[in-house]
């Protein structure tokens, strides 16, 4: 059974599967990937597409950073587009509360080298008309943007494969043992896999694995609430969010350059790790509607033509698990994303695959060790 | 014990008939529609000021659809009728409705699903040119507006209303061209035991043929279609392109082309129920699963009319009823005087039989639609070819319809599938080598039609449920 061997062994095919698989094959290591269903269709298929560094945990910046870079050069490292698009990011705030937090968050963000630009009502809404009055101010992240979220996970994939990983896809894991200093996988199709190192990138479902491997962690699972509109012409360049600690007013959207409006948020909807996906809660969309026209007024002139949900996995403190094991050699982990893993999406596959290669990495992720729980 | 709450979901033969049953058992249900007016397509009423009479209109159906209206005329407030009104989603045991800018929760104990159904197109190359129209618009141009879709049209597709609609637009004194059928000579004869389940509606459909042999209109069958073809400014239709014998081109000359295989089920609502569906090999589409009375899978969701079986609008009217008599009886409510399930059950599967007969006197080309040309525009909400969608499964491995819509776009536009689905899943199965059947069926998804944003909910409870 040689051909089931490996140096690594990841578990989960989102896009922090597929991106390690690929930069664990720029490294020069042999790697096979078991997904359940196919590539990238939870959590990393379904999201809002967002490649936002802004209002992220600012520990998280240089992972963000780094990522941000890898973006850029996507098609180039892929051969494939996965609609990229550096458009810009822009918060808007609607109290002179938020207005604070967004200054502050500013200053805090500056030293890791990302530089936000804030502006008053009235000089957002000049460069930006569309803004409803109701904004108050607005900070502006120019080298932001966002991505295809359909596409990115199964071109990282793709592009491993071509470079020689394994992508199994179907493969469901029932069985994790250690054995001989490594790791041996048994899948439902009867197939053994081994590897002397296994990394868990399982998403929603990475705390149940976790905790089957010894180290039970903290995590609830949600179901985020997205929708899209008809195709109008191409208008709104940024990214939208809001700065807000309120729930209900959490909205984010985007347009898409055929003009489609992505937008989700305002609340989430319940998920479960042994049940298919539920559908989008209808009463958050007319809520979402409420917001859309309030951040946008135009808005309120186009129809929606779909929506949908699915799972994210969020760990009770918002910060995911991404590192070595704090308790066995050789197990790595990276998943618990809290509905913000698609930008470091592509950093988290290069440093988890540099983290493996090489013990170490250079891209501080302390903060998001398993070992916090322990 | 406050009252049951039943919603039926369309006003055409099958919620007609549904709806009267409710009432008479002492319910009040609520009927909500998207026509301006009961009758559903079938049946479909002329605007106001409109004055020809139901003969003109409805040929030999004109009494069945003007008992079919004055029974919803005269429901009057035994029902709750909400027309011109989408049901947009089911969520909680609850029927989401908007008309213009007001959106509402309806909760129900029971829903009744009757939604119809609309054409089964191919997209053929030209299929998206002015002057192209679906069989069921064509007739709608006609019964709605008086008006036809050209001055000289061609009828291309398979099925009854092919030859219904060619020998409506003779009588009303359009030119047509030619009637198209791309049913084999010899299916008729397939289909023929078990069609004379129905022998009167089999004269009917006789007759109707002999009416448009009279007229001198060129009927084709065998017909293999090519292209739609358009003018020199490209801008409308000019004809149709069919293959001759020889290999070569035979092009029919027309300024409009009314095209339909047969009818596909609208069946989005009882898929965001939650119902089951089953692949029916007859039709070659998937269908919810329902048993002889109307029950689907989900509970307290009923299915009625051609939205669960394409029957017909008389199979409708008996299959609205059987549903109602189910809702009753499962709501523990004793059935109106005069009501024989046994017989209506009877009666619904001599139509079905007549049903399973069409489908071999009338089969769906799958071969000529796995087999359209690459540059063929296929989803053309989202203007994704044949391709493109190949190409998501031979080049980015999709093995099945959703995943090829989530690579390639196919499906993902405003008729969300509608009309490109059961011929994109031929493409899509074709380009992976396996059954129809495994391509699967694209996930519906809501809203069932495009939902304003405008939309504001008038219910602070519905706001509350989100907290």
């Amino acid at each position: 059974m040689s051909e089931n061997r490996a140096d690594v062994l990841i578990l989960g095919g989102g896009l922090m599967g597929a991106a390690t698989a690929f930069f664990l094959r720029q490294r020069g290591l042999s790697v096979i990937l078991l997904e359940r269903r196919l590539v990238g269709q939870q959590a990393s298929g379904i999201n809002f597409g967002n490649v936002r560094r802004q209002g992220r945990f600012l520990p998280q910046l240089p992972l963000a950073n780094r990522s941000r870079a890898i973006w850029g050069r996507l098609p180039e490292l892929l051969g494939e587009d996965v609609e990229f698009l550096p458009s810009g990011h822009l918060r808007v705030a609607y109290t002179p509360e938020a207005v604070a937090t967004m200054e502050s968050y500013r200053d805090g963000a500056r030293p890791y080298g990302l530089d936000l630009e804030l502006l008053s009502g009235n000089a957002v809404r000049d460069r930006f008309p569309w803004l409803s009055p109701e904004v108050m101010a607005g900070s502006y992240s120019p080298h932001d943007g966002h991505a295809n979220p359909r596409l990115a996970a199964p071109a990282f994939a793709r592009a491993a494969r071509r470079a020689g990983a394994r992508i199994e896809e179907g493969a469901e894991v029932l069985h994790i043992e250690h054995e001989g200093g490594g790791y041996r996988l048994d899948t439902a199709d009867g197939r053994v896999w081994r590897a002397p190192v296994l990394q868990v990138s399982a998403g929603a479902w990475g705390g149940r694995i976790a905790a089957r491997l010894g180290e039970p962690v903290p995590m609830v699972v949600r179901g985020p609430q997205m929708g899209v509109t008809e195709a109008v012409p191409y208008a709104l360049l940024p990214v939208l969010g809001v700065t807000t600690k309120e729930i209900r007013e959490v909205l984010y959207l985007r347009q898409v350059k055929r003009g489609n409006i992505v937008f989700g948020g305002t609340g989430h909807g319940p998920a479960e790790l042994d049940a298919p996906p539920h559908r989008a809660n209808p009463d958050i969309t007319l809520h979402q509607f409420t917001q859309l026209r309030r951040m946008v007024p135009a808005l309120g002139a186009l129809r929606i033509i779909r929506t949908w949900s699915g799972i994210e996995g969020y760990m009770h403190d918002e910060i995911p698990v991404m590192g070595p094991s704090a308790k066995w050699p050789g197990l790595f982990y990276a998943f618990g994303f809290c509905g913000a893993g698609f930008q470091i999406g592509p950093g988290v596959g290069d440093v988890m695959a540099e983290l493996i290669a090489t013990g170490s990495t250079t891209t501080p992720i302390e903060p998001f060790h398993i070992g916090r729980f322990a | 014990m406050a009252a049951p709450r039943v919603i039926v979901v369309g006003a055409g033969p099958a919620g007609t008939r549904a709806a009267e049953l409710l009432a008479a058992a002492g319910l009040r249900p609520t009927v909500v529609d998207e026509g301006r007016a009961s009758g559903g397509q079938i049946y479909r009423r002329q605007p106001p000021g409109f004055r020809r009479d139901a003969r003109t209109l409805y040929g030999t159906e004109a009494g069945r659809a003007t008992a079919l209206h004055a029974t919803f005329d005269g429901l009057g407030l035994a029902i709750d009728y909400l027309p011109e009104t989408l049901a947009w989603n089911i969520h909680g045991g609850a029927l989401y409705v908007q008309r213009e800018e007001r959106a509402r929760r309806l909760p129900f104990d029971a829903l009744l699903i009757a939604t119809g159904a609309t054409d089964r197109m191919i997209p053929l190359p030209g299929w998206t040119l002015p002057g192209a129209f679906s069989l069921g618009a064509a007739q709608i141009a006609l019964k709605a507006q008086a008006c036809a879709i050209g001055s000289r049209v061609v009828f291309l597709g398979t099925g009854p209303l092919l030859y219904l609609v060619a020998s409506q637009y003779v009588k009303a004194g359009a030119q047509v061209a030619a009637v198209l059928d791309t049913a084999p000579p010899g299916a008729r004869w397939k289909g023929l035991p078990l069609m004379a389940a129905r022998p009167a509606l089999l004269a009917k459909g006789a007759v109707l043929i002999a009416q448009l042999m009279r007229a001198g209109v060129t009927m084709r069958r065998g017909v293999v279609p090519r292209r739609v073809l358009a003018d020199a400014a490209g801008t409308r239709v000019a004809g149709v392109a069919i293959a001759t014998p020889d290999g070569g081109e035979e092009v029919i000359a027309c300024d409009a082309v009314g095209m339909g295989w047969h009818l596909r089920a609208e069946s989005q609502l009882a898929d965001l129920a939650g119902c089951a569906f089953d692949f029916d090999a007859d039709s070659r589409q998937w269908l919810p699963r329902a048993d002889e009375d109307g029950r689907a899978s989900a509970p307290g969701i009923y299915l009625a009319g051609d939205s669960a079986r394409i029957l017909g609008a008389d199979g409708a009217e008996i299959a609205g009823r059987l549903a109602a008599l189910a809702v009753l009886k499962d709501l523990g409510l004793p059935a109106p005087p005069g009501q024989d399930v046994a017989a209506l059950r009877r009666q619904r599967q001599v139509m079905d039989r007549f049903r399973r007969g069409l489908a071999l006197a009338f089969p769906w080309p799958a071969g000529l639609v796995a087999s359209l040309p690459d540059e063929t525009l296929v989803c053309r909400c989202e203007a994704i070819t044949a391709g493109a969608l190949r190409q998501s499964v031979t080049e980015l491995d999709a093995p099945e319809m959703n995943r090829a819509k989530a690579f390639s776009r196919t499906g993902m536009g405003r008729c969300q599938g509608r009309f490109c689905g059961i011929a994109g899943a031929e493409i899509v199965a074709a380009a992976r080598g396996v059954p129809v059947e495994a391509a699967g069926r694209l996930r519906g998804q809501a809203p069932v039609k495009p939902l304003p944003v405008a939309a504001m909910a008038d219910d602070a409870s519905t706001l509350e449920a989100t907290r």
